[in-house]
C-alpha cells in the first residue's frame, strides 16, 4: 500500500497509486466513448431515417394537406435560402465592418466597449433575439415576414463575424501595412486591398462559422418568419424555413410528417456539415495557418 | 478639395505625395504613386463607415434592452417581483406568475450540468493529456461536431430515440431502485424534466469540454514536468499539475455551459412536456422560460399576456448575460496570465 523503496533505492510507485492511475485513464477514455455514442447515434439515425424518406417529391413539392401522403419541403428549402440570404446580406458586411473598426481603429476604451458588447450579444439566447426581431420588424410591418426572420438571424451572425474578423486582421503583420503606406497607398485602400485581402481565408472562416450557426436556428424564426405551407419569395410575407418545418412536423402526431422531418433534418445537417468542412479545408490551406 | 494643402495628420502616405508636388516636375513617376485626388476625404469616410458598423453592435444590444424593458413594462407594473415567485399561469384570467418556468429552467440546466461536467472534463483530459498524438485532432474535431448539430435536430432525435429509451429502460430502472428519493416517482412517460436534462447535457458537452481543453493547454508545460519529476503518476500529474492550475478556467467553462443550457429553446421544448407545474419528480413534465416564449408568444392575445412573456425574456436575457460575463472572467484568469507558449 505504501510507497516502499525497492532495493536499488529508486522509488517505486505503489500499487494503489498505479491502480488509481489506470482507473483514471479508463474513466477518461470511457467518457470519450460515452460522448461518441450520442454523436454516432444522431448521425446514424439521420442517415438511416432521412434517406428512407428522401425522394424527388420531397425536394420539389410543397407540403400536402394532413392525411395525404407525399408532398415535400421544397418551399421550406427555398424559404431558408431566402431568409439566410437576407441575414447574410445584412450581417456579413456589418460584422466585417465592425471587425475592421476594432482591428484598425478600435484601440481605445470605445473599442473595448464594442468588444465587450459583441461578446454579450454572442451569449444572448436565440429566443430573445426572436422577441426583438418581432418587436422591431414584425410590429412595424404588421406582418410576419422573411425580412423579420433574416434580421433576427443577422443579429446572431454579427458578433461571431466581428470577433473572428478582428482576430484575423490583427494576425496580419504591421509591416505589411507599412509597406503599403510606403508605396503611397491610402489607409482605406490598404485596409481593403492589403490587410483584408491577406486575411481573407480567416475572415471567410468566421463568416462560414456564423452561417453554420444560424442555418439551423429555429427559435428566432418562430414568430418572425413564422412559416408557410406554400411557396413565397416575397420579402414581406410569412416564409417557410427548413428548421421550422422540421419542428412543426416533429411535434405533429402524423407518421408521414415524422418521416419528412427526418428527411428535412438530413438535408439541413448535410448543408451545415458541408459548410463546416469547407471551413476546415479553407482554414487549413489558408495563408494564415494555425488559426481556427 | 480645399483642404488638400492641409493634408491630414495621419500615418498614411498619399497626402504627403500629393499631386501638386510631384506631377508638375517628375513626369516619369509611375502612375500608381500619383493619387488622383487627396485620399483624406476617402479615408475619413471609410473610418466613419467602419465606426458606424462597430457602433451598430452597441445599437443592437441597446435595442434589445430597450424593446425588452418597454414591452415588459406592463407585466412589471402589474406584478412586480411577485411575477417570479407565484405559480399561476392563467391567460384566461390575466394572472401570470413565472415560477414554474424559472423552476423548470433551473432544474433542467442543473441536471444537464450534473450529467455533462464529469464527461466533458473526462473528454478534455483524455484529449489533451492521454490521447496518442495521431488521435488528438480527430477526437477534438469529432466532439466539436456535436456543437454544430442544430438544436431542432437534437429535439427530433430526442423525441424519437431518446424519449422511448428513457421510457422503456432508464426510467423504470430509476423508479425501481431510486424511487425512494422522490426524484424518480410517477409514471415513466419518457417526456419530462429528465429527458430535457439529458438532451441539454449532450448539447453542452462540446462547449464545456472545448473550454476545459483550452485552459488545460494554457497550463505551462513546466508545471507538468515539475510534478512528474517528483515521482507522480500520470493521473497525479494531471490532478495536481494541470487540473488544479486550470481550476478557475474549468469553472468558467462549466458556467458558460450553464449559460447555454439556460437559454436553449427548441430541443427542450420538444421533450420537456410543456406543463406549467412545479413537481419534485424528474419524470414529471415541466416547462422552461425559453419554451414558454417559443410556444405561446405568437398566439398570445392580450397585452398583459404578451408583456408577461417579454418579461420572462428580459429575465432570461439578464441572467444569461451575468452568467456569460462571470464565465468569461474566470476563463481569462487562467488563459490571460499565461506567457506565450513555445518560448522554451
Amino acid at each position: 500500500m505504501s510507497d516502499s523503496n525497492s532495493k536499488s533505492g529508486i522509488p517505486v510507485v505503489g500499487l494503489r497509486r498505479r491502480i488509481v492511475d489506470v482507473l483514471a485513464t479508463i474513466a477518461a477514455g470511457g467518457a470519450v466513448l460515452l460522448v461518441l455514442v450520442p454523436l454516432i447515434a444522431i448521425f446514424g439515425y439521420l442517415v438511416y431515417k432521412g434517406f428512407g424518406a428522401l425522394n424527388w417529391a420531397f425536394l420539389t413539392q410543397t407540403p400536402k394537406p394532413v392525411g395525404e401522403a407525399g408532398g415535400g419541403m421544397a418551399n421550406a428549402i427555398g424559404g431558408s435560402i431566402l431568409i439566410l440570404g437576407i441575414a447574410s446580406l445584412i450581417g456579413v458586411p456589418l460584422g466585417i465592418g465592425a471587425g475592421i473598426y476594432l482591428a484598425e481603429y478600435g484601440r481605445g476604451r470605445f473599442g473595448d466597449l464594442i468588444r465587450f458588447t459583441a461578446d454579450v450579444l454572442n451569449g444572448v439566447p436565440s429566443i430573445v433575439i426572436g422577441i426583438v426581431g418581432y418587436s422591431i420588424v414584425v410590429l412595424t410591418q404588421k406582418h410576419f415576414s422573411a425580412l423579420a426572420g433574416g434580421t433576427a438571424l443577422a443579429i446572431m451572425m454579427v458578433p461571431t463575424i466581428t470577433r473572428t474578423t478582428e482576430e484575423m486582421l490583427l494576425l496580419v503583420p504591421i509591416q505589411v501595412r507599412e509597406a503599403a503606406y510606403g508605396l503611397g497607398v491610402s489607409r482605406w485602400r490598404t485596409t481593403i486591398s492589403i490587410t483584408l485581402r491577406t486575411a481573407t481565408s480567416g475572415v471567410i472562416t468566421g463568416v462560414m462559422l456564423a452561417f453554420a450557426r444560424i442555418a439551423g436556428e429555429t427559435a428566432p424564426l418562430l414568430f418572425t418568419a413564422f412559416g408557410n405551407q406554400f411557396w413565397n419569395w416575397k420579402v414581406n410575407q410569412p416564409t417557410a424555413a427548413l428548421p421550422l418545418q422540421i419542428f412543426t412536423y416533429a411535434i405533429s402526431p402524423f407518421d408521414e410528417w415524422h418521416r419528412q422531418a427526418w428527411a428535412g433534418a438530413l438535408i439541413l445537417i448535410v448543408l451545415i456539415v458541408l459548410a463546416v468542412t469547407a471551413v476546415r479545408i479553407a482554414a487549413g490551406r489558408g495563408m494564415l495557418k494555425g488559426v481556427t | 478639395m480645399a483642404n488638400r494643402a492641409l493634408g491630414a495628420p495621419q500615418l498614411s502616405g498619399p497626402e504627403l505625395i500629393s499631386r501638386r508636388e510631384i506631377t508638375s516636375e517628375t513626369v516619369t513617376q509611375p502612375a500608381l504613386l500619383i493619387p488622383e485626388k487627396s485620399s483624406a476625404w476617402a479615408d475619413r469616410t471609410f473610418h466613419a463607415a467602419m465606426l458606424a458598423c462597430g457602433a451598430a453592435v452597441l445599437v443592437i444590444v441597446g435595442l434589445i434592452v430597450y424593446e425588452l424593458v418597454t414591452k415588459g413594462q406592463l407585466a412589471w407594473h402589474a406584478f412586480g417581483w411577485r411575477f417570479f415567485v407565484t405559480h399561476d399561469w392563467d391567460p384566461v384570467n390575466d394572472q401570470f406568475g413565472a415560477l414554474p418556468f424559472v423552476y423548470g429552467t433551473l432544474v433542467s440546466s442543473i441536471l444537464a450540468l450534473i450529467i455533462s461536467v464529469p464527461l466533458a472534463i473526462g473528454v478534455a483530459v483524455f484529449i489533451t493529456e492521454m490521447s496518442p498524438r495521431w488521435l488528438r485532432s480527430g477526437l477534438a474535431f469529432t466532439t466539436e461536431l456535436l456543437a454544430a448539430i442544430p438544436s431542432v435536430i437534437y429535439g427530433l432525435w430526442a423525441i424519437f430515440v431518446l424519449v422511448p429509451l428513457l421510457r422503456e429502460y432508464v426510467e423504470p430502472f430509476l423508479g425501481k431502485y431510486f424511487g425512494w428519493t422522490g426524484l424518480f416517482e410517477g409514471a415513466p412517460y419518457g417526456i419530462g424534466m429528465l429527458a430535457a436534462g439529458v438532451i441539454l447535457a449532450i448539447m453542452i458537452i462540446p462547449i464545456v469540454s472545448a473550454i476545459t481543453r483550452e485552459v488545460m493547454t494554457a497550463v505551462p508545460q513546466q508545471q507538468r514536468e515539475a510534478v512528474l519529476a517528483l515521482g507522480a503518476t500520470r493521473w497525479e500529474m494531471i490532478r495536481m499539475g494541470v487540473l488544479r492550475n486550470a481550476r478557475a478556467g474549468i469553472v468558467g467553462g462549466i458556467i458558460l455551459g450553464l449559460g447555454r443550457a439556460l437559454g436553449e429553446t427548441m430541443a427542450v421544448t420538444m421533450v420537456i412536456g410543456n406543463r406549467a407545474e412545479v413537481a419534485k419528480s424528474l419524470f414529471a413534465p415541466g416547462y422552461t422560460m425559453a419554451s414558454v416564449i417559443a410556444n405561446e408568444f405568437s398566439e398570445a392575445t392580450g397585452d398583459l399576456y404578451l408583456s408577461s412573456l417579454v418579461q420572462i425574456g428580459l429575465a432570461l436575457f439578464l441572467v444569461t448575460i451575468v452568467v456569460n460575463i462571470l464565465a468569461q472572467l474566470l476563463v481569462w484568469t487562467v488563459t490571460r496570465g499565461t506567457p506565450a507558449r513555445g518560448n522554451v
